[in-house]
């Protein structure tokens, strides 16, 4: 198979040349932040570094982490570097605790984006010659127009059908001739039964390939996407903290691993205990430093995301290392059909129900393709009523409210005082039963 | 002329029921009245017991939601039209029932019907003037 690629020279560079390029970003970058970002400045002084200590890339680890906290105590502009009247979009993702995490893009910023997502794009073979369905969610979250905007500079059709209405989907996949699917994995599961439930036979499709991320999906997953859709399926990985979906991408040579575009994005893996930095193949905490960014760059971003970078030779000629597929995360964040979903904001939601005290239960299930969440509440004497029209209606309202803060349907339950399990004092607070 | 009922809340599984008159057996506490309201996923007892602050005490210490409302006992004879005449008046003066539940006294004469209403102090109006005979806690006890 011969290798597509946007941007050949940045996607083959020896290292040495790779790593030259970035240095300078880096000391440009750091440079920058200091001088314009007073918070990164404060935590620069703390820690005893100045922008001109970073001599090397290995000087890298004497900056401190950010992490999603400092995006809340920022919120919602605080850590931009540049003036609003040069911030043309902005995206947000659900924060931890109720305010969501901003994030900010200049006209550069959204050319690179494009450019770093076309690139992507092409790592799964995808060409301007393609019909690409775009089935992620088009708003806030930057999956949609993150994936639209690249599909457009490759200079593809899009079609930017966005999330739900499966049915209709199908029929533009059948009517208009997809050949490219971008998705949550679990969408794409959930097209495929759809098809199977109205006799669609996808090899009747012209669906070629499907570019999925945004949540954590497993081979058996790749496995039973690529058959049920009979297409090759490649995994994308990006967030919003750091560009959103284009940080990393699979090839289709070898399936394994997603080409970190190190050119742009800077990766560490840390012990997320102690914060050292991991020699390479160690397994870790993913921490990612933009190096092109304007509005919003980030300096040693903690992702939370648990993988392993690996640096041999790829068959695809891409010079870039590739990440591991995350195996997990180091913090009870969970992802609920591509919405990110941390307890911490239920708990949110039932403390701000009067009368609620949350002792609570998250249970997550794959039904069918699909994940569902349910809310075990244990009911207090407070929230009781001996009228049964105001426990409904209490249950509603935290359904309501859990909808309104993560846009997430979700079951809640009301369950009798101490059922819900408890290890060392400690109430479990998640139960997750998917098979990922 | 309130009476104080204890309801508990009962999520929708074997067994919950037996527990809770077993506990209340167990501490010598007679129950007068009884009646369940149950949804798909949980259920609501509401009891008429001779101690509610003991059999409230009791439930607590087993680990049940417990909490105490105020109902209205209205004795009626035990005959047709009894709980009719009770709900015309109530009907008349514009009052919504929430729940009701009845028992029949052990001499067989009477009726006890145990009520909800939306609006207590208005419902206790009209059925006093209805000439409605309104029991108290002590009086359910005592019958």
């Amino acid at each position: 198979m011969d290798t597509l690629f946007w941007e050949e020279e940045m996607e083959t560079l020896p290292r040495a040349g790779l790593e030259s390029i970035q240095l300078r970003r880096l000391r440009h970058l750091v440079a920058r932040v200091y001088k314009t970002v007073a918070p990164y400045r404060a935590k620069m002084d703390a820690a005893g570094v100045k922008p001109e200590d970073i001599q090397s890339l290995s000087d890298l680890a004497r900056l401190p982490f950010t992490v999603k906290d400092d995006l809340r105590d920022n919120y919602p502009f605080g850590l931009f570097t540049v003036p609003m009247e040069e911030v043309i979009r902005v995206h947000a993702s659900s924060g931890t605790t109720g305010k969501p995490t901003v994030v900010g893009y200049t006209k550069k910023d959204l050319e690179t984006w494009a450019g770093l997502m076309a690139r992507a794009l092409t790592c799964a073979g995808v060409t301007r010659r393609d019909m690409i369905h775009n089935s992620y969610g088009y708003g806030l979250f930057t999956g949609g127009l993150g994936a639209h905007y690249g599909a457009e500079r490759l200079g593809a059709t899009v079609i930017p059908v966005s999330g739900g209405n499966t049915k209709r989907q199908i029929t533009i996949m059948q009517d208009f001739g997809s050949t490219v699917l971008l998705a949550t994995p679990s969408y794409a599961l959930n097209l495929a039964d759809t098809m199977a439930d109205l006799g669609v036979d996808p090899a009747s499709l012209s669906l070629r390939v499907g570019v999925f991320g945004a949540e954590p999906w497993s081979e058996n997953m790749r496995e039973e996407v690529e058959r049920k859709l009979n297409i090759k399926a490649v995994d994308i990985y990006g967030l919003s903290e750091v560009m959103g979906p284009g940080v990393s991408m699979e090839c289709l040579q070898t399936s394994h691993g997603m080409h970190i575009f190190e050119d742009h994005f800077l990766p560490e893996i840390i012990d997320p205990d102690t914060g050292e930095v991991l020699p390479p193949g160690e397994q870790g905490e993913l921490v990612f430093t933009t190096l092109t960014k304007e509005a919003f760059p980030i300096i040693r971003y903690r992702t939370k995301d648990i993988s392993r970078l690996i640096y041999d030779t790829c068959e695809c000629g891409r010079t870039l290392v590739r990440m591991e597929k995350v195996t997990g995360r180091t913090d009870d964040m969970l992802i609920i059909r591509g919405v990110n979903v941390f307890p911490s904001q239920i708990e949110h939601v039932l403390m701000g129900t009067e009368g609620v005290e949350p002792h609570y239960q998250l249970i997550v299930n794959r039904e069918g393709s699909l994940d569902t969440m349910a809310v075990d509440v244990e009911v207090s004497e407070q929230m009781f009523s001996d009228e049964v029209k105001h426990l409904e209606a209490l249950t509603r309202k935290i359904q309501v409210d859990i909808k309104d803060l993560l846009g997430v349907t979700c079951k809640v339950r009301l369950v009798e005082p101490r059922t819900i399990q408890r290890s060392e004092g400690k109430a479990q607070r998640v139960i997750d039963n998917r098979k990922i | 002329m309130r009476v104080e009922q204890i309801a508990v809340f009962l999520e929708n599984k074997s067994g919950r029921l037996a527990e809770i008159t077993a506990a209340l057996a167990g501490a010598g506490i007679n129950i007068r009245a009884l009646s369940v309201a149950d949804t798909a996923d949980f259920g609501i007892l509401r009891l008429i017991v001779d101690d509610v602050a003991r059999a409230r005490q009791v439930l607590k210490d087993g680990g049940f939601t417990v909490g105490i409302t105020n109902v209205i006992a209205v004795e009626v004879d035990d005959k047709s039209g009894g709980l009719a005449s009770v709900l015309k008046s109530i009907d008349q003066a514009g009052i919504n029932v929430e729940y009701m539940y009845a028992f029949v006294n052990k001499s067989g004469e009477n009726a006890v019907l145990i009520f909800r209403f939306d609006d207590m102090d208005r419902a206790i109006t009209a059925l006093q003037e209805g000439r409605f005979s309104l029991l108290s806690g002590a009086q359910i006890c005592s019958l």
